[in-house]
């Protein structure tokens, strides 16, 4: 604990806080995760703790080096950035996995391939094909 | 004063986080369908990297930061992993 007492009182108290917050809106986002009802909006929950649950513990962690340091250390953006990219990738991919997934067995809740094609063609714009596998 | 205030905010903050990856393990364990688990899987890797961040902060060591990076890409990597298995049912075609 000798290294927190060598921090100035503001900054502690900022780091402090940010760390509060950041973990607490990771608790929400988990929270959220156990009460939603469907998968499709379980998906959203986690995004709390992956955008402001990690920037607000980034920038605890930056400011916290920093003012130690008495120099500028960035190097913890480097996750926040991972983060902001990969979530979106991961949670697509997942979502349309799943969306393939409740179609091949029928589920009625979910919209068809034909309501989009529909849409896009009021649009004048064409469907992709379906995924290969689709027709096996 | 300021310095046992910290201290105890990220006590406080890494309890949450545990608290956290908790409910993420009971969705992970009762989770109807495979897409909730591998959902709750990515979103425990977040979990604990912020968990390893905030170690780093409260020990002053900059070596947790590594960590908590390679955890970041492992969690991409296999969370992509499962979901094209779960699309496709092969992960490299």
């Amino acid at each position: 604990m000798t290294h927190l007492e060598d921090l100035p009182a503001w900054a502690a108290l900022l780091t402090a806080l940010l760390v509060l917050l950041g973990a607490g809106l990771t608790l929400l986002g988990a929270v959220g995760t156990l009460r939603f009802r469907s998968f499709y909006e379980r998906v959203h929950a986690p995004t709390l703790g992956t955008s402001w649950g990690t920037g607000a513990i980034v920038l605890a962690s930056i400011l916290c080096f920093s003012v130690l340091g008495s120099r500028l250390v960035v190097h913890e953006l480097l996750i926040g950035l991972f983060i902001t990219v990969t979530t979106p990738v991961t949670l697509m991919l997942l979502g349309r996995a799943a969306l393939y997934r409740d179609r091949t067995e029928g589920d009625t809740t979910v919209p068809p391939r034909a309501i989009l094609r529909r849409a896009l063609e009021r649009k004048g714009a064409q469907l992709p094909p379906p995924p290969p596998s689709e027709e096996a | 004063m300021s310095a046992i205030i910290l201290a105890w905010s990220i006590l406080i903050a890494q309890g949450m986080l545990v608290i956290a990856i908790a409910c993420h393990t009971y969705r992970l364990i009762r989770g109807p369908r495979a897409q909730d688990r591998v959902l709750c899987l990515d979103a425990i890797y977040v979990c604990a990297m912020l968990l390893v961040l905030t170690f780093g902060i409260r020990t002053g060591s900059s070596l947790y930061f590594e960590g908590a990076l390679v955890i970041a890409v492992i969690g991409f990597a296999s969370s992509v992993a499962l979901a094209k298995f779960l699309m496709r049912g092969e992960v490299i075609e």
